[in-house]
């Protein structure tokens, strides 16, 4: 009798647990298709025309069956209609004739990817990648490519916990060099050589030898300026990450804790010659590499709470610390200038 | 492969005759199903996480893995606190049923958890509850089983666990198939299969009080049991065995280095792994019940010295990248089971769990210990060298713990106390 009155409970409980994650789950799945079919239809434009011009390359997030794809939208129009790549990605990044996209394979296995893609948005060649992607740049010239992920295993104090790594791959051929692994890290004029460093978001200059990044050590992360040839990683001002140069290459802007609490990020542009660095007006906490629309404003995604999964609208503010943000993509992500 | 079942304590009787092989206590395949359902819980939750924060909360993963690192210690503490409660409350079905409770309300409370705070707190409540609950568990399942089967009996509960450990995140990211980015899904899921198995346990493993029904035992007769000669060798070998032991982190690490099958196909290196250990953990379990325990985990540390060597040279492919993960299997089989079954006889019912608690703890501060050094070794060594002393060193270690845990297994086993 006994025995019958604890199966019986636990019929109880195993009907209840498994209706009501299947119902939760159907409830998700109708809910999503909901929104598809709800969702405004996004204004498409031609993927040929858009490319002639000044252009910005995203990923774009309007909810709909092109959800995660890389779009284009005119530079002078960017809330315009969008043309649609063939790429899926979760990072992209672009510059004239090319484009490097990281992205997560879905599936009983997930895997990540990062592959150099050509004008046509076509595979030219596969890059070493084995994390959840976040940052990639390439250089002015074409001839580097960086990317950054999360990695299992890698951090040492936690084994298969999490940490950075960062590859920077030449493209004319030749192997990647790992940033925490092949430069030497100097801090104060002292090299660094603490077990916990950790380095990402590499962007470079043109002179096919500089680049700026971030490196971390301890509590404290450091806006760092390395040199492919010699090796050497250069701490310039502390409480920076994921520097991005500006097209004239005089400013670097970044974020910063600046004091703020855990995983809360302002952004500040870094001048390089004076060393002065100017806090920017967007109060809001940003969590991405900056890219530079022109000389005089940034560009930045933020994440749009509520509906939708993963919903992201790109933003602009003067890089100058004057004015206010202004939405300048909706619903995108990981924008690039491409001129 | 033969499995009876039987479910009547260990104290009354040897057995069935001469040539019947001892059963495995039905308590032992419920705790299996228990922590089997668990680890599918916790797995799907832990595959996808990651991919959650980075995605879907736009957290920095660095912070994250910062602030996690802390919880080893901490985990390691209550892990002690958990066999001690044990063997003070006499109590282990509820000691584990607090563990794996919490852990399965940890699930739920992701998807309300938003931001960093509150995420690391939700995975630490887990970490938490698992530290927790291993002790009493593995008192209770030393205490349904006949002495003579220890070794299968852990077996038979470690191969349910690494199944759901497999299974969880398949079962994840077969979800995130069905409704794409919806990681809240994930979560419920998690959440039911939690709920399940701590009803399994609730409902049908037995309150067993484990020292045959008396009061708890007083700290410090708990302590002088602990620090006991019977208790103090094993404990010691276990320690050295543990500060030569190279996280499986970098030993996947340094095979991603040389080998792009196994860096695109990183997930499925953790795969591999438990997929080896699930085959041979009733084998090995067997294998140690009759040529000795502590032979067997000498031996795991073998192969993990061969793991090093084989990890260590500098070039090599997917055969031996395979070869690697096959001899990691091993060594969890030789090991993971093997240890409760090693020092749950030497150690009287009333301080079984504090005993078992005491040699995981001893593991884990020691093999935590190792991956601070280990790093300092990798940074200035590179992989390779840095592997080479390793394996150097635990040849010393190997031959260390063998002497001092020569007799271990032909040892009676420990006498009931009377009082």
């Amino acid at each position: 009798m006994r025995v019958r009155v604890k199966l019986a409970a636990f019929g109880a409980v195993l009907v209840a647990s498994m209706a009501g994650t299947v119902a939760y789950i159907i409830d998700t799945r109708q809910e999503q298709e909901r929104q598809i079919a709800e969702a405004p239809p996004v204004p498409v434009t031609d993927l040929k025309l858009v490319s002639q011009q000044a252009r910005i390359i995203f990923r774009s997030t309007a909810i709909g069956d092109d959800y995660g794809r890389v779009a284009v939208v005119r530079l002078d129009d960017p809330d315009g209609a969008r043309a649609f790549t063939p790429a899926t990605c979760d990072r992209v990044y672009s510059r004239q004739g090319e484009a490097v996209c990281l992205y997560s394979k879905a599936g009983f296995v997930t895997t990540y990817r990062a592959e150099v893609l050509d004008e046509n948005w076509a595979v030219r060649r596969d890059l070493p990648l084995s994390g959840v992607p976040s940052r990639t740049r390439l250089s002015p010239d074409g001839d580097w490519v960086a990317t950054t992920t999360f990695v299992a295993g890698h951090a040492y104090t936690s084994p298969g916990e999490f940490s950075t790594e960062t590859l920077v791959t030449p493209l004319n051929g030749g192997d990647s060099l790992n940033l925490e692994d092949d430069f030497k890290l100097i801090v104060d004029g002292r090299p660094n050589n603490s077990q916990d460093r950790n380095l990402w978001g590499v962007t470079f200059t043109g002179d096919d030898d500089h680049f700026y990044a971030t490196a971390a050590s301890g509590d404290k992360t450091w806006l760092v300026r390395g040199s492919l040839k010699t090796r050497e990683l250069v701490a310039l001002r502390e409480d920076a990450e994921c520097p991005s140069l500006s097209p004239d290459g005089t400013r670097v802007a970044f974020k910063t804790r600046n004091g703020q609490a855990e995983g809360q990020w302002l952004i500040a542009v870094h001048d390089l010659a004076s060393g002065r660095s100017t806090l920017l007006a967007e109060k809001r906490s940003v969590d991405d590499q900056i890219e530079w629309l022109d000389n005089d404003h940034v560009l930045y995604g933020l994440p749009r709470s509520g509906n939708g999964p993963s919903a992201s609208d790109v933003w602009t503010v003067p890089a100058d610390g004057s004015g206010s943000p202004e939405l300048f993509i909706p619903d995108a992500w990981s924008p690039a200038v491409v001129r | 492969m033969y499995i009876s079942i039987r479910d009547k304590p260990a104290s009354d009787g040897a057995g069935g005759p001469r040539g019947q092989r001892p059963r495995i206590a039905a308590t032992v395949f419920l705790l299996g199903t228990v922590s089997l359902l668990t680890d599918v819980s916790s797995e799907m939750v832990a595959a996808v996480l990651p991919l959650y924060l980075t995605a879907e909360l736009g957290l920095s993963l660095i912070a994250y893995g910062v602030v996690d690192g802390l919880y080893q210690g901490v985990s390691a503490l209550v892990r002690i606190f958990g066999g001690y409660l044990n063997d003070r409350t006499n109590r282990p079905k509820w000691i584990a049923v607090a563990g794996y409770g919490v852990s399965a309300l940890s699930r739920i409370a992701l998807i309300s958890a938003q931001g960093f705070v509150a995420i690391t707190a939700v995975v630490t409540a887990d970490r938490l509850g698992k530290g927790f609950r291993t002790a009493p568990r593995d008192a209770l399942i030393a205490d349904v089983s006949e002495p003579g089967v220890l070794g299968r009996a852990f077996g038979v509960h470690r191969m349910m666990d690494t199944v759901g450990a497999a299974l969880g995140p398949l079962a994840a990211f077969g979800l995130l198939l069905l409704v794409p980015g919806d990681y809240n899904s994930v979560f419920v899921a998690s959440f039911a299969f939690g709920i399940i198995g701590v009803a399994v346990l609730v409902l049908f493993v037995p309150d067993r009080r484990t020292a045959g029904g008396g009061p708890g035992l007083p700290l410090r007769k708990l302590f002088g049991e602990l620090t006991s000669p019977r208790l103090r060798r094993p404990l010691l070998a276990v320690g050295v065995l543990g500060l030569l032991t190279v996280g499986d982190g970098f030993l996947y690490l340094s095979l991603q280095h040389r080998d792009d099958f196994a860096a695109r196909w990183f997930p499925l290196m953790y795969v591999g792994t438990n997929l080896v250990y699930l085959l041979l953990a009733i084998p090995v379990g067997r294998l140690a019940d009759r040529v000795g325990r502590a032979r067997v985990f000498i031996g795991g540390h073998v192969a993990l010295l061969a793991v090093y060597l084989v990890a260590a040279v500098p070039s090599g492919g997917l055969a031996l990248t395979l070869l690697a993960l096959g001899l990691l299997g091993c060594y969890y089989a030789a090991t993971d089971g093997v240890l409760p079954a090693l020092i749950s006889p030497r150690v009287p019912a009333a301080a079984r769990g504090s005993g078992i608690a005491a040699a995981q703890t001893v593991v884990v501060l020691a093999r935590f210990a190792m991956s601070l050094m280990f790093a300092v070794l990798w940074q200035f060594m590179g992989p390779s060298a840095a592997l080479y002393l390793a394996a150097a060193l635990l040849v010393a270690g190997i031959v260390v713990s063998a002497r001092l845990l020569r007799g271990v297994d032909q040892a009676e086993p420990v006498r009931e106390a009377t009082s």
